[in-house]
């Protein structure tokens, strides 16, 4: 069988500070197929962004990538050198960042920073690369692309920067795109058009995306799968309608429940009591013990891994059981 | 663009005209010209005579139109001290100041860019470090003090460079320059390094400082994550957007590289306006000093107005003439 688009296996990021080395990944494990959608779901400072930063290689120092592997098409990619890891961003995963309004630089035309980027990546010349620049920005939906394409930036409105920001990211043809919460810092009108957008391009050319978002409503119309992370470690994960509908893990039922009627962002869980810990209090045992109202005596003492628990896979010592059974 | 321009010419006049003012104050009401000009023994009516000519006689306002009507005209009167046109002085001076402060100038941005760039980037090398604990030095030793130990290691000990002088000079019309013979070029180096060596940390300071906020950003992170080279993020990324505020700097630098060419000029006895400006102050030569004034506020204006029209290159935000914002969206 062939390995899967991308794999993470066991990946642990560090933070050396002066009080001690914070863990901001712990054991975490996921894979994305190829063409497949995986959202990625978590109260701020779950370690969503930490998990994207990772498979791109781009974690500010001095955090580190201090165990496990990733794995793209079966290939480690988290040991190459900075060159070779280099040539894989953009070119073989793109990205996809918050806030428009600054992940374009301003001192060039969005033409240019398309142009620049085909250039890197694909075997094409100047001409070939501004007619393809022109046509992403069609695609991604500016209007009078061709008039656009020398405009700067600060000329575009927030939403249409997104669409340049989408442009950006695919326009080298990667196979798998990390978005991370790419409507987070825009209007709620244009959210759902930015997202349909992302979907359709992705699903026209067979484009895997990892979707980080707070909001489930997103994560429940356009993801296959989902991963539910809490304080650095992958709590549930399982097909969408699963997990969304039959939560096996204590905290995703919670984080369920208290979506709100429309789809308006999570930010804090009414439901669960408590917040999540801070990196440098995570308790022993399963992170989430204090706020569980099904923890027990074991769940203080042993962490427990991702078991089966019939549909998806959660970290929850209830579903020992079953996976005990299946072993 | 040319609006632009206009507005900030119109701006620079009333900067101006205070210079101008205060110049004059000190050129009619300093000292005694007259006494000084004519020395101790004078006759009352050579005193008369020279009153008239000066047009001290004539109401204060009447004398500043035309100190202002001659200024303009590039008249400043005669020096005290040589009894030559104070236009003529200033102008077989020029050169050699220019020169140096050119000199200068061009060592700071193409040292101290390239250093601050480095040290913006590795910022934890040993190299780093280096350049961080020199520019301490830079910015902490006061000018003449650099010069006279440069003096003292490569004129006195080594014996390689001059200690003074603008050494041999090629007369191109009015302009003397020091750049066509060896010996001009020898003797520019030392002062060219204790005039420029404050502003060449201070650029390269800078530039690190403005480095390491722009590496910071989200367009440098995404430049990265698309995949773009090092060298495309580094150079072509975050050191134009450094550009700005080290265009500001180094501008006002470049004036104050002119204004303060007087201490190194005294310490290497460089033939330029500062040091004529230094013997017109010792000499209580008015007329030098006022012309030296308004000289060096023109000089400010101007590079002021440069600096504007660079930014405006530099900075596409700057351009509002251009059609703004798109359909659609938010
Ligand atoms: N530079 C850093 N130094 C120390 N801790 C960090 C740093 N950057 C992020 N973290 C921590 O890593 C954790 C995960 O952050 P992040 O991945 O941004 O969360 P999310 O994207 O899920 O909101 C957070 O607890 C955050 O405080
Ligand atoms: S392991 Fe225990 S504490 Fe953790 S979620 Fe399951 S029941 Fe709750
Ligand atoms: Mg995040």
């Amino acid at each position: 069988m062939a390995p899967p688009l991308l794999e993470v296996r066991d990946l642990r990021v560090e933070f050396p500070t002066r009080r001690g080395v914070l863990t901001a990944l712990d054991g975490v494990s996921f894979a994305i197929e190829a063409g497949e959608v995986l959202g990625v779901v978590g109260e701020s400072g779950a370690g969503k962004s930490m998990t994207g930063a990772a498979i791109i290689g781009l974690i500010e120092p001095p955090g580190r990538i201090a165990g496990g592997q990733i794995l793209l098409e079966g290939r480690r990619i988290d040991d190459l050198p900075y060159e070779r890891l280099r040539r894989i961003r953009g070119r073989e995963i793109g990205a996809i960042f918050q806030d428009p309004l600054t992940t374009l630089n301003p001192l060039y035309t969005v033409g240019e920073q398309l142009e620049e980027t085909m250039l890197t990546h694909l075997p094409i010349g100047r001409e070939e690369a501004r007619r393809r620049a022109v046509g992403w920005l069609e695609r991604v939906g500016i209007p009078a692309a061709a008039q656009r394409i020398g405009s700067y930036p600060h000329e575009f409105s927030g939403g249409m920067r997104q669409r340049v920001v989408i442009a950006l990211a695919l326009c080298a043809e990667p196979k798998l795109v990390i978005a991370d919460e790419p409507t987070t810092a825009l209007d709620v009108s244009i959210q759902a058009q930015i997202i349909a957008l992302l979907k359709g391009l992705t699903r026209e050319r067979g484009t895997a995306v990892m979707l980080i978002t707070h909001d489930m409503g997103v994560i429940a119309e356009t993801a296959d799968r989902v991963a539910v992370m809490y304080a650095g470690r992958i709590a549930e994960i399982g097909p969408v309608r699963e997990v969304v509908k039959h939560p096996r893990h204590p905290y995703t039922a919670g984080l369920m429940a208290s979506i709100p009627p429309l789809d308006r962002r999570v930010e804090r869980l009414a439901q669960i009591e408590g917040a999540m810990p801070r990196l440098s209090e995570i308790p022993p045992g399963c992170a989430f013990h204090p706020r569980c109202p099904q923890a027990f005596d074991r769940c203080r003492r042993e962490r427990p891994g991702l078991l089966d628990a019939g549909g998806t896979r959660a970290a929850c010592w209830l579903h020992l059981d079953r996976a005990g059974r299946h072993a | 663009m040319t609006a632009f321009i206009l507005l900030r010419i119109l701006q620079a006049i009333p900067v101006m005209l205070v210079v101008s003012l205060v110049s004059f104050l000190m050129f009619a009401h300093v000292g005694d010209p007259v006494a000084i000009m004519l020395g101790q023994d004078h006759t009352p009516e050579q005193r008369e005579a020279l009153v008239r000519d000066l047009g001290l006689d004539q109401p204060v306002l009447v004398q500043y139109w035309r100190f202002l009507g001659n200024a303009i005209a590039g008249d400043f009167g005669l020096s005290y001290r040589l009894s030559r046109p104070v236009a003529e002085l200033i102008a077989e001076r020029a050169p050699a100041t220019l020169e140096l402060a050119f000199t200068a100038a061009a060592l700071a941005l193409l040292v101290g860019v390239p250093m601050g760039v480095y040290t913006g980037l590795y910022r934890n090398s040993w190299i780093s470090r280096l350049f961080l604990t020199f520019s301490l030095i830079g910015v902490s030793l006061p000018t003449f003090l650099i010069g006279i130990l440069l003096i003292l290691v490569f004129s006195v000990w080594l014996g390689w460079l001059p200690s003074f002088g603008r050494g041999e000079t090629v007369q191109i019309g009015w302009w003397t320059t020091g750049f066509l013979t060896w010996s001009g070029i020898k003797a520019l180096i030392l002062p060219a390094i204790t005039l420029g060596l404050f502003q060449l940390t201070l650029i390269m300071r800078l530039v690190r400082a403005e480095m390491l906020e722009v590496l910071r950003t989200d367009y440098i992170r995404f430049a990265r994550a698309r995949g773009l080279s090092n060298r495309a993020v580094h150079f072509g990324h975050a050191l134009r957007n450094t550009l700005v505020p080290v265009i500001t700097i180094a501008g006002l630098q470049l004036g104050a590289i002119i204004a303060f060419a007087i201490v190194t000029e005294t310490v290497f006895q460089w033939p330029g306006m500062g040091l004529l400006f230094i013997q017109s102050v010792g000499a209580a030569d008015i007329p030098v000093m006022a012309a030296y004034l308004l000289l060096i506020a023109a000089v400010f204006v101007t590079i002021n107005l440069v600096v504007d029209l660079l930014y405006y290159a530099v900075d596409p935000r700057l351009r509002a003439d251009r059609g703004a914002a798109g359909a659609g969206g938010r």
